[in-house]
């Protein structure tokens, strides 16, 4: 039997949100369900595929593998904020572009992970790529057209911080 | 413009496009994929929404001795619980069979087990919660009394009747064909030479990101029912939601939000949705069904186990005489409805030795019950068995007459000028391209290259290999299929078009989207058709209340089918909207035209009237029209292949590997895949079709089974233990095309979505034997798992 519910207190995607929970519940199903944040997916509910992948605290996390009440008095990120913000707007448009998603479930986990790998490695090779993703699950693409993507991001970021630089 | 647009596109030197179609286009409806902003089953909110689990058996084979649910029912939030025989007052039960598969037989399925269980995993008993935590809470405290019986998981034992699962049917055989052309034993007597070898494919499954999920909303006032499905045939599920449930078909609507990936795992009929559906009309409320990973494994439809033994017979100079198979497949206690668990094992029988040119073949086999999940028609259906044993016995055959892989493919591929083609088997062929998509595959990955650094590359102890892997494969898939055996699955679908007030033109089309792209070449043969921007098409699928009546989206028939249907809606569009521009401009009907937006002039492609003004006049101005004149700016076509059962494409693809002799891991090195899917409307999506289907063929070959044991018990039913391929592990693929378009449509396309699953794990196979070849080794089990490997060289 569920224990009694506990209030927590955290920011997501920038809005103070205060809710009373159930200790038990995951993240990601607070998210999806409290605040209708659908954005985020569940896929396996074991850590395994990746696409319930959120950010707190600046941090990417398995949102199926922590619980809300473990976000309290943090700062909690999703697609839906990411989105708005614009901050990963070209990585999106290359994603568009290159087609780099079919059914697009593993997507917003996937852009979450691949904005991660822009922040902190930009010269990012191919390979390393391939091995940042690969805690993520697509089974529809085959993965060389999210690699393109990802891989034409950092290029047009590093030549926009090349000319900003210059 | 000119007269060419009247004619058909695929004459000599004519092409469909004005722009749209053959362009690498992005897809509109992928923008809110992008932003977790599309709506899957499970992101829908309703009023008074109920959730629905199951409490499955976790017997593989068991007597259900009795059930106590009182406990349950007096937990929190929960609505109501039921057992099979409850369900069954609203809900009837199938029987998987189908009339063309001559014989085949199965018992009948009811939603919940009745009085026993078949399988680990199979649904018992439902429990309805106001939330999915709550109902959940009281699936722990049913108690079921079981009975175990003797289970059955071998196929050997299942084909000898020990014991025999479903004592009514006698024995434990489903389905059985047999195809024999005559005096095969003496052919093979007489050949040069005779190469056999048994391969063993391990069961997996589709691994769909979103697991199956049904939302039914029953309304008591009006007796209806409307279901939101993740499913790729909706008006198929609705004619059998109609009748199982017995509500008018009128009543029911099935609506197909975005679907997180389906590839075959979501076109069948599941006891648990089909539950879901009768609960919604017992509790009176909306139900959800969203399967979790772990009961997905065990209630998603598996595929592919089979035992197949293979002979090829050839002459000294490498001439393929016959071939002669036997495969043997389990299917699980129940034949799935209503496609059945028959057509993976008939596929095998049809489709082996389907490349090459040969007189004689003969085929038995034989699909059995046994006491593991159900399995059914999981993308490539039967091609990844066919191909494989295929290529296998190829490559051994060539290697036996010490002739190169390439060498000994291009003296038996049926020659490109042969078409129209028929084996002795009675499979017949439009046209296809072996040789042409050959030259291309060896010109793509630079054959000769690749030899002299395998060569190279053993000189240092190091172990590299090259596959090929010759394919057809069937698409567009005609009446032939299903419904000359009585199954209610339309062969035929439609498409309405109607112009806007506008401008815009409105698609409305049977077959579904599931990120294949179906939506968006769609609106490229629109506009090319009409005469109008891609940005000025919106697409509509997926609702059987606005839809045309069709089939959906499965055998590789999307855009070719439901292509026609729209190129043909397209046309006859445009016929109408220059009877009404005629009208309005009062002027020779054959003097205009439709381009980018507007009539034209056909002589100067002067613009003349804007289809937003053309709309306006006929909408809102009809009054300005002659008398008489009604305009018809909405048209619905419909379109069936009739001259082939199925338009087979066909393909070839490469693999080049690294196998670590030490460790048995295999490194992928390249993958080239060349495939003629006729008319190709949008390559970037035709690729990542493509490329997505070899990995799940990379998958099978590599990785993926569903491994169970004597207990009838899966014992890697989670993300965690089953290995799916991840990027890290997977090469870039290398695509290219041929194109020969089918003439039984306008269109020319055929499908090609099947292909990459269907010809990988043959091409990796067999370049991990021509790696291990110096070795003396070789591996014909799949998944080719390291063990596997380190087996085949002696080392464990």
């Amino acid at each position: 039997m569920p224990l009694p519910e506990a209030e927590i207190c955290l920011t997501v995607n920038g809005q103070v949100v205060r809710k009373r929970v159930e200790p038990r519940q995951h993240l990601v199903d607070f998210l999806r369900e409290a605040l209708d944040l659908t954005g985020s997916h569940l896929g396996c509910e074991h850590g395994v595929c990746g696409a319930c992948t959120v950010r707190v605290d600046g941090r990417i996390v398995r949102g199926c593998l922590m619980l809300a009440v473990q976000a309290d008095g943090r700062s909690v990120e999703t697609i839906e904020g990411v989105s708005d913000s614009g901050e990963l707007a070209d990585l999106q448009h290359a994603f568009h572009q290159r087609n780099a998603l079919q059914c697009g479930f593993c997507t917003p986990g996937m852009l979450l992970c691949a904005g991660e790998l822009l922040a902190t490695s930009p010269s990012a090779t191919r390979e390393e790529i391939r091995e940042h993703i690969s805690g993520n699950y697509c089974r529809c693409t085959g993965y060389q057209a999210i690699v393109d993507a990802i891989e034409t991001t950092l290029a047009s970021r590093r030549a926009t911080a090349g000319a900003s630089e210059a | 413009m000119t007269a060419r647009d009247e004619l058909p596109v695929q004459g000599e030197h004519q092409t469909l496009s004005r722009g749209h179609v053959g362009r690498a286009d992005p897809r509109p409806n992928a923008k809110r994929l992008l932003q977790g902003r599309g709506v899957y089953i499970d992101d829908l909110r309703l009023p008074r929404l109920a959730h629905v689990v199951f409490v499955r058996s976790p017997h593989a084979h068991a007597r259900i001795v009795s059930i106590d649910s009182s406990r349950a029912r007096r937990s929190p939030g929960i609505i109501a619980v039921f057992d099979g025989p409850a369900i069954a007052q609203v809900c009837k039960p199938w029987v998987g069979v189908l009339g063309h598969l001559k014989g085949i037989r199965s018992p009948t399925q009811y939603p919940l087990a009745m009085e026993r269980a078949c399988w680990q995993g199979e649904p018992v008993v439902a429990i309805v919660g106001e939330t999915r935590a709550e109902a959940e809470d009281a699936r722990d405290l049913v108690e079921i009394q079981w009975e175990p019986l003797p289970v059955l998981v071998d196929m050997e034992a299942a084909l000898a009747g020990l014991p025999v699962l479903h004592p009514e049917l006698g024995d434990n055989i489903c389905f059985e064909r047999t195809v024999d052309t005559g005096d095969i034993d003496a052919i093979f007597a007489a050949a040069d030479l005779v190469v056999e070898e048994t391969f063993h494919f391990g069961r997996h499954t589709g691994v769909c990101p979103e697991g199956r999920a049904i939302l039914a909303d029953y309304n008591p006032a009006e007796h209806s029912l409307t279901v939101h499905h993740a499913t790729q045939a909706p008006h198929m599920i609705h004619d059998i939601l109609a009748r199982h449930l017995d509500i008018p078909e009128a009543n029911v609507r099935v609506i197909c939000h975005d679907v997180g990936g389906a590839y075959g795992i979501k076109v069948h009929v599941y006891p648990d949705e089909m539950c879901t559906a009768a609960v919604s009309m017992l509790v009176r409320r909306p139900v959800k069904f969203q399967a979790d990973r772990m009961e997905s494994f065990v209630s998603d439809i598996h595929a592919r186990e089979h035992k197949a033994t293979v002979r090829l017979a050839a002459t000294r100079d490498g001439r393929i005489l016959g071939f002669d198979l036997r495969d043997l497949t389990a299917i699980g206690p129940y034949s799935v409805y209503p496609r059945t668990s028959g057509i993976e094992g008939n596929q095998v029988v049809n489709l082996t030795g389907g490349p090459y040119r040969h007189s004689h073949y003969r085929a038995r086999m034989h699909a059995v019950f046994t006491n593991k999940n159900v399995t059914c028609q999981y993308r490539a259906v039967g091609h990844p068995i066919a191909v494989a044993i295929t290529e296998g016995i190829v490559d051994l055959a060539a290697q036996r007459l010490s002739i190169d892989p390439v060498e000994f493919r291009r003296r038996n591929l049926i020659p490109d000028d042969a078409y129209p083609y028929a084996f002795p088997s009675g499979i017949r062929f439009e046209k296809l391209s072996h040789h042409q998509c050959l030259d291309k595959l060896l010109e793509l990955m630079d054959y000769e290259a690749l030899r002299a650094d395998q060569a190279r590359a053993r000189e240092r102890g190091c172990y590299r290999g090259i596959g090929l892997a010759a394919m057809i494969e069937v698409t567009n898939p005609s009446a032939a299929f299903y419904g000359v055996g009585g199954a209610r699955i339309s062969s035929q679908d439609g498409a309405t078009l109607r112009l806007e007030p506008t401008g815009a033109l409105t698609v409305l089309c049977s077959v579904t989207e599931q990120g294949q792209g179906t939506e968006t070449v769609f609106a490229q043969i629109a506009a090319d058709t009409v005469g109008v921007s891609m940005d000025k098409v919106r697409v509509i699928t997926g609702d059987t209340a606005t839809t045309p009546y069709g089939g959906g989206t499965w055998g590789s028939r999307g855009a070719g089918i439901g292509g026609e249907a729209v190129l043909q809606s397209g046309r006859a569009l445009r016929a109408n909207i220059l009877d009404a521009a005629a009208a309005i401009l009062a002027c020779d009907r054959a003097t205009l035209d439709v381009a980018d937006d507007a009539v034209i002039d056909r002589l100067t492609l002067r613009s003349l009237l804007t289809l937003a003004e053309l709309g306006r006049s006929c909408y809102y101005r009809p009054d300005t029209l002659p008398a008489g004149f009604q305009s018809e700016l909405m048209v619905t076509r419909h379109y069936v292949p009739r001259d082939y059962a199925f338009a087979f494409t066909n393909g070839i693809q490469a693999s080049w590997v690294e196998v670590d002799i030490d460790t048995g891991f295999v490194k992928l090195l390249g993958h080239w895949c060349v495939e003629d899917c006729g008319t190709v409307i949008n390559p970037l999506l035709v690729d990542e079709q493509l490329r997505g289907g070899v990995v799940q063929g990379l998958g099978a070959a590599l990785f993926e089974e569903c491994r169970y044991d004597q207990e009838g018990q899966m014992l890697n039913a989670q993300l965690g233990d089953y290995l799916v391929p991840m990027a890290g592990e997977m090469p870039d693929i290398v695509c290219g095309h041929v194109q020969t378009p089918t003439r039984t449509s306008e269109l020319g396309a055929k499908g090609a979505g099947e292909a990459g699953t269907a010809g990988a794990p043959a091409a990796v196979m067999n370049a991990i034997n021509d790696a291990l070849a110096p070795l003396a080794a070789r591996v014909t089990v799949q998944p080719f798992t390291p063990e596997r490997i380190l087996a085949a060289l002696g080392r464990v």
